[in-house]
């Protein structure tokens, strides 16, 4: 689960890691609010969207005056804004985070994440810190230093130093850099963070060291030991359809292909993706109904797959293991009849029970092309379309 | 032969009480695996009919271990719970540990595996992954057992129903399997492509290796290098994934593309590079199984 900046900056402050001083506004008049308690002689204006490069896509102003907070504030707040990870569309902003602007001598960069292949959480430094890191780890990998965590014991205190000798903060700022890093650190193991970034991590010129900006993602399995962490959750950041799947425990992703599809299990959901590729035609999503799903759940999901407009045909594919082909035949049959469903469908059913399955289908009444295999099943699909889309 | 697991393996069920223990331990019963015991703590001394067979249960895993000499434990327990359950496995002795439960904090496995490191005869399979299986000599998981045929194939796979998928089109084709190993798909795991590979290598009644990955860490590039150095028998590969969008989170906390690392397309390149037959389709895995063993 991902959160705003100024949520991710108020678990900052929580746990004594400094930022800016601020607030977020939902309105213009909010803004200038927060801008005149600041006692600042300069303001920064950010939007808050889940999502980075906001600078580059006009979502940040530094402004001088309090006229000045309330036009950018005006002129953010409802922007749809575009960067280059929020898509072509961009993401509408709803909320600003007003701060106060400081001095900055140089800026930094910190991380904290899990090395999947050595099973430990890294801390990732550099002295490159700004907008660009991406670029600075694929062309100067070595401008970023790693420090592995011990999974157990925590960082310990030397390598706090080791991270604050290596990003050369000036004496003055030591101290408060190694309690910001140890610090940073109890955040990722205390609210079961899958990632901890500050970039930039400033230092000013008056020696101040903080969080100039702060991303905070969530382990999503682990949020049953976090209530607090899914009130932070903004659902208005995600698409509506997910949004929709999510509350009955369908693992759906929206795509922008024309064919809907229905699968059991994550890996064989990518695989069909992959087949319909391969086959010349394009997915409309990603969904795994996993090995329990009620006839509840396969009602729900088939209405999720059918509200798409792009739309074009649907494709279900299951193994059946734990789930039986027969309670999925008995709801696929209930939610096409009650949604009246005109679109061509493709059924492909194995495993378990698959024979009943079958005979519930066929006299159903219900329209659709049956195949045996995978590819069978893919060139049906590929077949339904009235326009094919070309294979990239 | 058959690698981990067989009819001498003595199997006991964390979780047998709750509703999925019990569905997967009747099965597992039924496939004639030998299941001695089960664990729930406060129900020790108690016993429950599992497929017409009383099964014992213990309060601990060592009670199970010292009463059943059971060496094997397949862990249903939910996810808050599961680290804990791994650990006293391991702690008990027990030497191959299968982790069906799905949805465990990536935190709670990071310190797992590191509490492995003083286990050094146990081994992990999983979490999140369907079990081991040797066809027609014992089942301990949740894949549909009747699927499988017993045979020269060795298969490891990060995913679950994508498994079957492959050992149908093996069956459909004659052609059976010596073991079925699910890794799972979460970020961290136990046994790994490499440990799966080395055993196979080792089996002499595996002729050929089925190999199924997802985009998402580094895990089938390695298996890669590997196996170029380390691995005579064929190898056939498929990568699930290969038009997921980069960024987008596919179901398994595994399956991330991260940085432009762990693409489809770097794993197949990999995999390719080091002579394991890579297909693009998940429909031909079983047809160039038959090619690679002609």
């Amino acid at each position: 689960m991902k959160i705003h900046e100024y949520q991710a900056k108020a678990l900052f402050r929580q746990f004594d890691i400094p930022v800016p001083n601020g607030d977020v506004a939902f309105t213009a008049k909010e803004a200038v609010g927060i801008a005149q308690k600041l006692s600042s002689t300069a303001w920064v204006v950010k939007a808050q969207i889940h999502a980075g490069g906001r600078g580059k896509g006009g979502g940040v102003r530094v402004v001088k005056t309090i006229e000045d907070v309330e036009k950018a504030a005006n002129d953010i707040l409802g922007m749809q804004l575009v960067t280059h990870q929020t898509g072509p569309e961009g993401k509408k902003v709803k909320s600003v985070l007003v701060e106060e602007a400081s001095a900055i001598a140089r800026e930094l960069y910190i991380s904290i994440i899990l090395d999947r292949a050595k099973s430990q959480p890294v801390v990732m430094a550099s002295q490159a810190g700004g907008m660009d890191i991406e670029e600075v780890a694929a062309k100067t990998p070595e401008k970023i230093i790693k420090e592995y965590i011990h999974p157990t014991l925590g960082m310990q205190a030397f390598q706090a130093r080791k991270i604050a000798y290596a990003l050369d903060i000036p004496a003055a700022g030591m101290k408060e850099a190694v309690r910001l890093i140890t610090n940073l650190y109890k955040l990722y193991e205390t609210m079961d963070c899958s990632l901890l970034e500050i970039n930039p991590l400033v230092v000013t010129e008056d020696n101040r060291v903080f969080a100039l900006d702060g991303k905070v993602n969530f382990d999503d399995n682990a949020q049953y030991r976090h209530p607090d962490v899914a009130g932070m959750r903004d659902t208005d950041e995600e698409d509506p359809l997910e949004v929709e799947a999510s509350k009955y425990s369908l693992n759906y992703i929206k795509l922008d292909g024309t064919v809907a599809c229905m699968v059991n299990g994550a890996g064989l959901a990518m695989a069909t993706m992959d087949i319909i590729k391969l086959y010349g035609a394009s997915p409309a999503n990603f969904l795994d109904v996993g090995g329990s799903a009620s006839p509840e759940a396969l009602e729900n999901a088939f209405r999720i797959l059918l509200s798409d407009p792009n739309v074009e045909v649907v494709f279900i594919n299951i193994f059946g293991g734990i789930l039986r082909c027969d309670l999925l035949a008995d709801g696929v049959v209930k939610a096409a009849s009650k949604l009246d469903m005109k679109l061509p469908l493709v059924i492909r059913m194995k495993g378990t029970n698959v024979a009943e399955g079958k005979a519930i289908l066929s006299g159903s009444g219900l329209k659709y092309a049956v195949a045996e295999t995978m590819e069978e099943a893919a060139k049906a699909v590929v077949a339904a379309i009235k326009q094919p889309v070309a294979s990239s | 032969m058959a690698v981990l697991v067989d009819q001498k393996t003595k199997l006991i069920v964390q979780g047998l009480t709750g509703r999925e223990g019990m569905f997967h331990a009747e099965q597992c019963i039924k496939y004639g695996t030998q299941v001695v015991g089960g664990v729930t703590p406060g129900k020790g001394g108690t016993s429950v009919d599992v497929a017409g067979k009383a099964v014992p249960i213990f309060n601990t895993v060592a009670d199970a271990v010292q009463q059943t000499g059971a060496n094997t434990s397949v862990i249903f327990v939910p996810p808050p719970f599961a680290a804990d359950a791994i650990m006293e496995a391991a702690a008990a002795g027990i030497s191959l540990v299968i982790c069906i439960t799905e949805g465990i904090p990536v935190n709670d496995m990071v310190k797992v595996k590191e509490f492995l490191k003083s286990t050094p005869t146990t081994r992990l399979i999983g979490p999140n992954c369907p079990g081991v299986i040797s066809p027609d000599l014992a089942k301990i998981g949740i894949m549909p057992g009747h699927i499988h045929k017993k045979g020269p194939v060795g298969v490891v796979s990060r995913s679950g129903t994508l498994t079957y998928e492959a050992v149908d089109q093996l069956t459909q084709r004659g052609i059976g399997q010596s073991t079925c190993i699910g890794i799972g798909g979460d970020p961290v795991n136990g046994t790994n492509f490499i440990d799966c590979l080395t055993l196979f290598e080792a089996d002499p009644e595996t002729k050929a290796i089925v190999m199924i990955g997802e985009i998402g860490g580094s895990a089938e590039e390695e298996a890669a290098l590997f196996a170029k150095a380390n691995v005579s028998k064929p190898i056939v590969c498929f990568i699930a994934g290969q038009t997921a969008p980069p960024g987008k989170r596919m179901g398994h906390a595994g399956a991330i593309i991260s940085g432009g690392h762990g693409t489809a397309s770097e794993k197949m390149a990999a995999l390719k590079a080091a002579g394991i037959h890579v297909v693009e389709s998940p429909a031909v895995i079983g047809e160039t199984v038959a090619k690679v063993m002609a």
